[in-house]
């Protein structure tokens, strides 16, 4: 029974908190594409990769009581704080999981800005073409953002990092 | 005369119950519609297992790729001449309107939970491999093709003809709602498009549409929240889509621990073992699965046959409604109870969630999570739909999810009455003997 939302328990139980939603989209998805086993379909949106079953899913955690949601009024937006609750934790305690430790992929990510995640996941969505072409694609996809060259690179080194860690 | 810009001789309609007429006059679009990766489309049904709920709804994905091109012609005749609107992108918007679901396979959403697939890359395998699609495509250009995959993708460099497809308020989901509608006969899902196609207007990199036209677009919405709670996540459709996952896990579990079939699952080896080709993922459709189906009721495996009969006969699954927070416990003395009465559990004690069957809500997008409605106010600047509308604004801050528990209650209904498991199974789920 909800085995896929136990796995997301057990991304918040590796964390003392996750800030923004945006930030937690692409963060499950660069973990996703680190061969850590989440089911969450992803499509690419006008801000990268973003998945509706995980929107739904922290959804339904949140209504069931597993993870807190705090909301907090920004500038021109609101930000979302997620953190899990002893239900959530109590929950997972029924589950023998199989994911790799998290903790260090999770702290490395936390560290990032989402706009250096939404970069980092974007490249990671364009993986199967060549490096030029994803640099390319990134430019034309993402022209808003002004992602220079230094950015792609320093994105490359840390999907590197991330990919070695265990 | 180049072929992109081939016209036939005469404009090809097609009766359509929702639009009226399809119109065709592009010669590229024609030999589209006569490709065999698009005929296929015939053969898979638009709402899945939802013809057990509502029994009209048996129209295909044939139909509704067929309206969402229509649409999209509408909104372009509408855009030729304006701002921001290059007439160039046209072909484009047409072909990737027609063929943007050319990769769903049979039961789409069960297939791509068991076996881990995604019908969007099978709709880019289709638009770039050795197809008769590609071949139309490419002789328009060389590399048209990759351009339609990428509008499909969402990855164009033009984002204004992305989201002439693909946004929250496109021609897919204007089609869908429409013809959902039409088919399963509910009262739900009607709004003005007419007018909200008046009102639409190309920006820089997206569609907007009048604040003049907020009330049309709030009837959209508002078909949205009621077609997903009446049609889309319809607890009986929910209980047969159960089953059908779970006939495909029992196939792939049997397959894979060497399980003589009476009918060996041949269309379906290479979906167990992860990989199909595309070859062999267009060779099966509703059709085929249904024989199987069909077939399996006389397989030994006695799980394997009685699923099937449950599908075919529509014997399907009762439901509860279920709190996995809360009744945590009673689902571990539940699936303890199951396996000492013989049943399965992991076949038949299902707990199902909204989540299971994703449909995207009216967000209105905080913190970049994707572009919302924007509406064009008189001195030309954009608000957010929901700032604006406060019908919108209650129903997309309001957080709805479900769970329910599914069971075959005639089997334990069948059990002795005397039976002391079947005593505290009914007194869990019912709070009865």
């Amino acid at each position: 029974m909800l085995e896929n939302h136990a796995k997301l328990m057990q991304f918040f139980s590796s964390t003392d908190e996750i800030v923004g939603r945006k930030k937690l989209q692409k963060m499950i998805y660069i973990l996703k594409k680190c061969e850590i086993p989440f089911e969450e379909r992803y499509q690419f949106h006008f801000y990268g990769p973003y998945s509706e079953e995980l929107t739904l899913r922290v959804e339904e955690m949140c209504n069931l009581g597993f993870i807190s949601e705090t909301r907090e009024e920004k500038k021109n937006y609101y930000q979302y704080r997620y953190q899990l609750t002893d239900s959530g934790r109590n929950f997972l305690n029924h589950y023998e999981m199989d994911l790799p430790p998290l903790d260090k992929h999770i702290e490395e990510m936390n560290g990032k800005s989402s706009r250096f995640l939404e970069l980092v996941s974007t490249m990671l969505f364009f993986e199967h073409l060549p490096k030029e072409e994803i640099t390319e694609k990134v430019f034309t996809v993402k022209s808003a953002q002004n992602y220079t060259t230094e950015d792609i690179e320093d994105g490359w080194e840390f999907i590197e990092s991330l990919r070695t860690i265990h | 005369m180049a072929y992109r810009d081939e016209k036939l001789s005469e404009e090809k309609v097609f009766k359509d119950p929702v639009h009226r007429y399809v119109h065709v006059r592009e010669q590229v679009i024609w030999d589209l519609i006569g490709t065999s990766e698009f005929q296929r489309l015939r053969r898979v049904k638009q709402l899945g297992t939802s013809y057990l709920t509502f029994h009209g709804a048996e129209h295909s994905r044939f139909n509704h790729s067929l309206g969402v091109y229509e649409i999209v012609r509408r909104i372009i005749e509408n855009f030729t001449d304006r701002p921001n609107w290059n007439q160039e992108e046209r072909l484009l918007c047409l072909c990737a309107a027609l063929l943007h679901d050319l990769g769903h396979g049979p039961f789409s959403h069960s297939f791509e939970k068991v076996f881990k697939l995604d019908h969007e890359d099978f709709t880019q395998a289709i638009l770039l491999g050795d197809t008769e699609v590609n071949k139309v495509l490419s002789k328009v250009e060389k590399g048209f093709p990759k351009k339609v995959a990428d509008v499909i993708n969402k990855t164009y460099e033009n984002k204004l003809v992305v989201s002439v497809i693909s946004s929250q308020i496109d021609a897919d989901r204007m089609d869908y709602l429409q013809r959902d509608a039409y088919f399963t006969g509910v009262s739900y899902g009607h709004f003005d498009m007419e007018r909200i196609l008046r009102v639409m207007r190309p920006m820089e990199d997206q569609v907007v549409v009048k604040e003049s036209g907020m009330h049309a677009v709030e009837d959209y919405i508002m078909s949205r929240y009621q077609m997903y709670w009446q049609v889309y996540f319809h607890p009986v459709t929910r209980s047969a889509e159960v089953i059908l996952t779970k006939i495909l896990h029992r196939a792939k579990e049997l397959y894979e621990s060497g399980y003589n079939f009476e009918l060996k699952p041949t269309h379906f080896f290479s979906f167990f073992a992860g990989e199909p080709t595309l070859k062999e993922y267009l060779a099966l459709d509703e059709a085929v699965v249904l024989y199987y189906f069909q077939a399996w009721m006389e397989e030994e495996d006695e799980v394997l046959s009685d699923l099937c009969h449950r599908f075919v006969n529509r014997r399907l699954f009762k439901y509860i409604e279920f709190n996995p927070n809360a009744q945590m416990n009673e689902w571990m003395e539940l699936y303890k109870l199951f396996t000492k009465a013989g049943l399965n559990p992991d076949y038949y004690l299902v707990v199902d969630s909204s989540s299971d069957l994703p449909y995207d809500f009216y967000r209105p997008g905080e913190e970049g999570e994707r572009l919302p409605i924007h509406l064009l106010q008189p001195n030309g600047e954009l608000k957010e739909l929901s700032r604006l509308s406060d019908i919108v604004e209650s129903i997309s801050g309001k957080k709805r999810t479900d769970h329910k528990l599914y069971i075959p209650l005639d089997r334990l209904e069948e059990m002795s009455s005397r039976s002391k498991t079947k005593k505290r199974i009914m007194e869990i789920l019912f709070d009865k003997e």
